[in-house]
């Protein structure tokens, strides 16, 4: 791990009319590194992501993403095509093939040509699983290979970063594995990801840290086993044991 | 969860059939040619003097209704835009304009907008402006432009909102820009949505256009009064000119049947 961050988020808050979602969130990725964050439902994770590649605007403080800091609209764009995005309820564009889903953003952002881009988006959906699928529409797939496509499909912009909020929490539990695994590779093969999910088991084999927020705040940040089996604070060790149950 | 086209899975098993409505078509054309051959004075005499008229209506529809596609369209995006400048400025032109009866919209540009101008002219001592005469044609085409590019900003608007945030949000995550988005994304969605809403507006300007014949153009609505002034039947123009303008707006509801159907096959 280099000395300098590739995600820096300092003093970070956000309000949605009077309710303060985040209150000065302190946060260094590095190279590499798979975070995964857990916390009680309303706690400000989503938002902390979405404020990563600016899906939300935040109020004080400072993001810098990979020497870009997050300011003109400019900046944004330029951040947003080194951060890939994987969102709960997958949204894929429904009115486009699967192959077209991974085309579209690589076709109109990166410029690549259409034969370039088709064999990225092949390799890519080989890679995660479904290479037969590339000409149906997400309605026919399941809920498990719609999210690999959609893990596909933001790839296939060559991003530094991949952000995941919740990839697993809106499927069928016979799908989760499928989705874990392929989340699983891409942090064997070094990609820096930052990780909202509950699921423990992920954590443990992916994450080099995992964090507890709750009330906009990182209340604990460990290695995921400390995390979970030895926590410190109070506030961790009440939501651990009703997510443990 | 996703938003899917319901059609989609089904589309495989879906059939053209043949769409029924034709036959009503057909029925009005048959009466009008069966009106024109047995009782060839008036009906003839009339179909004969208004034709021109359905031209005009034909037209005037025609091109008011594409620049209200573009106008609604650009409207629409303005609405819904973070610039309240921009938001707050169309928002309120389509809260007066559909507050202002059509018929009312097209007395003003006619009469009232013409006088404004050469007002204007003197006090700026502009002959261009002084001298500035309305084309009856002109204005009806830009008064129904400005009157219904408000209603069809409505009919767009409530088309993007139905398309979930996630899909912008997608979008723009992988670096879109808001166009590309709106233009990739968000539209052709909207556009299965809309289109029902769309063909509605298209027939209602059409019906609409008979309030130009009351600002000195000759569509077909003034076409049969001036038979029915010059003639002194007060009877028959009426119902050729009923069943015209039945035929028109009735194959324009089976055309727009038609592209709705295709787009759902299409998926
Ligand atoms: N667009 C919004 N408008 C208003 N309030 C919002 C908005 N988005 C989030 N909030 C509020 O901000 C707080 C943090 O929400 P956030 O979605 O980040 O929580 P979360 O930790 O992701 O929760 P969950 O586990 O339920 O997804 C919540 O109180 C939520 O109601
Ligand atoms: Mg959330």
């Amino acid at each position: 791990m280099t000395s300098e961050p590739i995600i820096h988020i300092e003093n970070v808050h956000k309000r949605f009319g009077n309710v303060h979602a985040l209150r000065g969130v302190n946060l260094d990725v590095y190279k590499g590194e798979v975070i995964v964050i857990i916390g009680p439902s309303g706690s400000g994770k989503s938002t902390l992501l979405r404020c990563i590649n600016r899906l939300e605007e935040f109020d004080e403080g400072r993001i810098v993403v990979d020497g870009i800091p997050l300011d003109t609209a400019a900046n944004i764009n330029a951040v947003r095509t080194e951060v890939g995005m994987v969102f709960q309820q997958f949204n894929l564009f429904p009115h486009l093939t699967v192959l077209e889903n991974i085309l579209l953003a690589q076709r109109i952002v990166r410029k690549r040509s259409k034969e370039e881009a088709t064999r990225i988006a092949l390799d890519l959906l080989y890679k995660v699983g479904i290479p037969d699928k590339a000409n149906n529409y997400p309605i026919q797939l399941s809920g498990g290979q719609q999210q690999r496509v959609a893990i596909a499909r933001a790839l296939a912009m060559n991003p530094k970063i991949m952000l995941f909020d919740e990839p697993t929490s809106a499927l069928d539990p016979e799908m989760i594995q499928e989705v874990l695994d392929v989340m699983l590779a891409l942090a064997r093969e070094g990609m820096t990801m930052v990780v909202v999910s509950h699921e423990m088991g992920f954590a443990r084999a992916a994450a080099h840290r995992a964090i507890l927020m709750d009330e906009g705040q990182i209340v604990e940040e460990a290695p995921p086993d400390v995390l979970f089996t030895n926590p410190k604070q109070e506030r961790t060790k009440a939501f651990l044991s009703k997510v443990l149950h | 969860m996703q938003t899917a086209t319901p059609s989609q899975t089904s589309s495989a098993t879906r059939k053209t059939t043949v769409d029924q409505w034709w036959l009503l078509v057909i029925a009005v054309i048959a009466l009008i040619v069966f009106l024109v051959v047995t009782q060839p004075n008036p009906y003839q005499r009339i179909l004969i003097f208004v034709e021109d008229g359905v031209w005009v209506t034909l037209r005037t529809t025609m091109i008011s209704f594409v620049l209200v596609l573009i106008l609604g369209l650009v409207v629409a995006l303005a609405r819904l835009s973070k610039l309240w400048l921009l938001r707050g400025f169309f928002t309120i032109y389509v809260e007066i304009i559909r507050g202002i009866p059509v018929l009312v919209q097209l007395l003003f540009w006619y009469f009232a907008f013409p006088p404004i101008i050469q007002n204007l002219g003197t006090s700026l001592n502009s002959p261009a402006l002084i001298n500035y005469k309305a084309d009856p044609n002109f204005m009806a085409i830009l008064g129904l432009t400005i009157c219904y590019a408000a209603y069809m900003s409505e009919v767009y608007r409530a088309g993007i909102q139905s398309i979930p945030k996630g899909q912008m949000e997608a979008a723009r995550s992988l670096g879109m820009t808001y166009f590309q988005a709106m233009r990739y994304v968000i539209l052709p969605q909207a556009i299965r949505v809309i289109l029902p809403p769309v063909g509605n507006e298209f027939i209602t300007l059409l019906k609409d256009t008979s309030l130009i014949s009351v600002v000195a153009v000759s569509d077909l609505t003034r076409r049969g009064r001036e038979f029915m002034a010059s003639n002194f039947i007060p009877i028959q123009p009426w119902i050729m000119v009923s069943l015209l303008y039945l035929v028109m707006t009735l194959i324009s509801a089976r055309v727009v049947h038609y592209i709705e159907q295709k787009t759902k096959i299409e998926r």
